[in-house]
């Protein structure tokens, strides 16, 4: 793509990214700008806004974020610049002359509050029934310019239908002020497309594909627009009412699964600053919410990671000893925003999906089967909750073909937020809880299965077993720690490779389906990890022009940036910091905990042995934990 | 929408995209083309051009509802585009508009049973010293009264 110059093109096809240089004083660079008459020196190109954050200066903005693009639509961060004849976005000036700002002006000030005050002139809805009350940037707008007054009129009656035809994002576009963040973060950030500006100046509003329900246009429900959006406009299908019915019912048994994310973020809802994890707590505070049970997701991760590695090693031995044709590389498949964006992108790539089901789903499966056997209660009583960091796991749960325990597996996803508005509603404040542990039977986790919460973290967990598995020596005298560095990370696009030097002999769990790692000896294992759907669009480019991800064996791909730790259902705001500490937390619990390798799960054996006795890959395994992909194309009929 | 037809319609946006490139910016000069022929643009059009241009159907469609000569559904073979704006309305526009909602017995927006016209308002066609003006197609009509206007939509086969 290398004619595409313009600069409102999405990241893949931009020609190539000049990164910032880390120390631009050694470049020579530099302009000294004065702001509010205090002497300030900054890199050639720096906006204005950078500069005035580098010099403790507050500016306000709304429509711009750090994960995104500029766009200068919403002037909220207007300053004076001398000579200028009108205000200047702050966030769209690059600094290219030793310029003089003004950023308190009384002009600066006037305008932003009319500004402001125009935002509101279109944006309906009352702020106490707002999801976002006390958390809308908005509000905290009007609230910081003194805006008390509707001076250009304010919107009394609804213009436009709320639009909850998706299991995951409903869209209001009334609340809508146009700032574009959506727009930018599902075109450039993610690449799906699925938003966009629709008709002209005092008629547009965002909306898709012929404006068509977003259920039926090629959303990923990945989320991401809602952790962007300034205000209410977009939200989550919010289960809470059904849930809170389901635990004041007597008959019901209602129990939750909560995965690694939400426990590393959902402090922040609280009012606590990012990278620290509230397991225990979050323990407490489910049982006394009315929760049941409360369960692990990172027993099921473990168990993915059995049935995702085996899987891996039987397609390598069909490929490489029996010489037949299988798909490879194989892909991840926990991410369900990753699933259904290769079904409508790639759907002639769906054979590379591994089969195995996310972790929520194989709990899902396992909690209406097995657990509900071992305790004797019926399934049909059972009402199964998934606490997720993510908005897809919310479509998935309703995927029509995922009832294999006989019943819907999984009956709600839960987000962090709406959990802890639900802890909230219980009058409880999370840090102040005591710390307890998870229930039995799948009280047990590893490490591995936790950190499937960041991007590399299932490659990093496969790892660990593939490992072991293969050459009978410990993870811990390969990598230090068991830390498998080369995976981790935030770059976009990670590629390793593991050489497999030495072989052991074949664990017990698969003796039944290989007989020996002869055939694996002195072979090289590519593997890669791909974060955030523009990213594993390249990926995917790549490979179907026959590059180096092409002869991968194993790619993990994670629909958002940073992996589930930044998923759409994650507290608001999220940026690189928030996810960096995220990522922080949960790799800190992982180095905490006894286990830290799927197969090294008591009760991961323990379910082999008792339940799914035909192992890994198996056919009892088969019915409850893999599942089968739709080819779904991205026309629209 | 048939295979055949759609297949056509494919080939004929691929001699487009060969003509103007596959740059993102060619896509206006490919979306006149084929509203020139087809008089709309039809979904399958949209996401054609889209495949074609490595963009997004949302961009294409965003794109035509951003420019009124652009549209999604099909409309008459004739288009009449009366000038909505301020000097053309204080000569006289309404007149002229009642006169041809009149004569062909639709409203503003709308278009005839028989499929020969649409009519519809345009914002300023920049003939404000002529007014009232109307364009019919490609071809502009000034100083209007109601009997003028009637006279050449009885011309237009």
């Amino acid at each position: 793509m290398e004619d595409k110059k313009s600069l409102r093109a999405p990241v893949s096809q931009k020609p190539h990214v000049i990164p910032k240089p880390e120390h631009p004083e050694y470049l020579g660079g530099s302009i000294t700008v004065e702001i509010n008459e205090k002497k300030l020196t900054v890199p050639f190109g720096t906006t204005i806004l950078e500069a005035c954050r580098q010099a403790q200066i507050h500016i306000p903005t709304l429509c711009h974020h750090e994960d995104l693009c500029v766009a200068g639509v919403c002037r909220v961060c207007v300053v004076e610049v001398e000579g200028m004849r009108t205000l200047q976005a702050s966030c769209a000036f690059p600094i290219t002359a030793p310029i003089k700002i003004k950023t308190t002006s009384n002009a600066v000030r006037k305008a932003r509050k009319h500004i402001i005050d125009l935002l509101i002139s279109e944006h309906y809805g009352e702020c106490y029934s707002c999801f976002r009350n006390n958390n809308c940037e908005l509000q905290s707008l009007a609230k910081e310019y003194g805006v008390d007054h509707y001076n250009f009129g304010h919107v009394t009656q609804p213009r436009y239908e709320v639009d909850n035809s998706s299991y995951s994002v409903v869209r209001d576009m009334d609340k809508c002020v146009l700032c574009k963040r959506c727009v930018r973060t599902c075109i450039d950030l993610q690449e799906v497309g699925v938003l966009e500006a629709i008709n002209r100046g005092h008629n547009t509003h965002i909306g898709t594909f012929l404006d068509k329900p977003l259920a039926e246009v090629i959303c990923i429900n990945c989320g991401q627009c809602i952790n962007r959006c300034p205000t209410g406009a977009l939200r989550a299908n919010d289960p809470r009412d059904e849930i809170w019915n389901a635990i004041d019912d007597p008959t019901k048994h209602v129990v939750i699964q909560t995965a690694p994310s939400p426990r590393a973020a959902i402090g922040e809802e609280f009012g606590q600053g990012p990278g620290k994890s509230f397991t225990g707590e979050l323990n407490t505070a489910l049982r006394r919410i009315g929760f049941d049970k409360a369960f692990d997701t990172n027993f099921a991760a473990d168990l993915t990671i059995i049935e995702e590695g085996t899987e891996l090693i039987l397609r390598l031995y069909k490929a490489l000893v029996k010489k037949e044709k299988v798909a490879l590389p194989q892909f991840t498949s926990c991410s369900p925003g990753w699933v259904k964006y290769l079904e409508h992108f790639y759907p002639e790539y769906i054979d590379n999906l591994s089969s195995a089901k996310s972790p929520q789903q194989m709990f899902g499966a396992l909690i209406k089967t097995f657990y509900a056997q071992k305790t004797g209660i019926d399934p049909a009583n059972i009402v199964s909750v998934a606490l997720m960091p993510c908005s897809a796991k919310k479509f998935e749960c309703n995927r029509p073909e995922m009832n294999s325990s006989g019943y819907k597996d999984v009956d709600y996803g839960l987000t962090t937020r709406e959990l802890a508005q639900m802890i909230k509603e219980a009058g409880i404040f999370l840090p102040e809880m005591p710390q307890s542990h998870f229930d039995d039977p799948f009280g047990e986790a590893s490490g591995a299965g936790l950190i499937f919460g960041a991007t590399g973290g299932v490659m990093e967990a496969a790892l660990r077993s593939v490992i072991e598995f293969v050459t009978g020596k410990r993870v811990e005298d390969v990598y230090a720690n068991a830390d498998i560095t080369p995976v981790r990370g935030f770059e976009g696009i990670r590629y390793a490779e593991i050489p497999i030097a030495e072989v052991g002999s074949v664990p017990k769990l698969l003796q039944h389906l290989i007989p020996d790692w002869n055939w694996l000896k002195g072979a090289t294992l590519k593997i890669a990890v791909a974060h955030g759907t523009a990213n594993a669009k390249k990926v995917m480019e790549d490979i179907k022009a026959g590059g180096k991800f092409s002869e991968c064996h194993f790619i993990e791909f994670m629909a958002c940036p940073g992996g589930c730790l930044g998923g759409g259902g994650q507290p608001i705001p999220t940026n690189e910091q928030i996810r960096k500490k995220r990522a922080e937390a949960i790799y800190n619990e992982d180095k905490s905990l006894p286990v830290r390798k799927s197969h090294e799960n008591r009760h991961v054996s323990e379910l082999y042995e008792m339940f799914l006795t035909d192992g890994p890959c198996g056919h009892n395994s088969h019915k409850l934990l893999h599942t089968h992909y739709v080819k779904r194309g991205k026309y629209i009929a | 929408m048939l295979v055949v037809e759609k297949n056509a319609l494919s080939e004929e946006i691929e001699s487009y995209v060969e003509k103007y490139g596959n740059d993102r910016s060619a896509l206006l000069m490919i979306l006149h083309e084929i509203q020139k022929k087809h008089r709309h643009i039809s979904e399958f059009a949209q996401q054609e051009v889209a495949r074609l241009l490595n963009i997004h159907p949302v961009e294409v469609y965003s794109v035509i509802s951003f420019f009124a000569f652009l549209n999604t559904n099909p409309k008459g073979r004739n288009l009449v585009r009366i000038c909505q704006t301020i000097s053309c309305d204080m000569k006289g526009k309404k007149q002229v508009v009642e006169a041809i909602e009149r004569e062909l017995g639709i409203k503003i927006g709308e278009t005839t049973k028989d499929n020969k016209f649409t009519v519809e308002y345009a914002n300023c066609l920049g003939l404000c010293d002529m007014g009232p003006a109307m364009a019919i197609n490609d071809q502009v009509f000034v100083n209007l009264t109601p009997e003028k206007a009637v006279e050449l939509l009885a011309k237009v086969k």
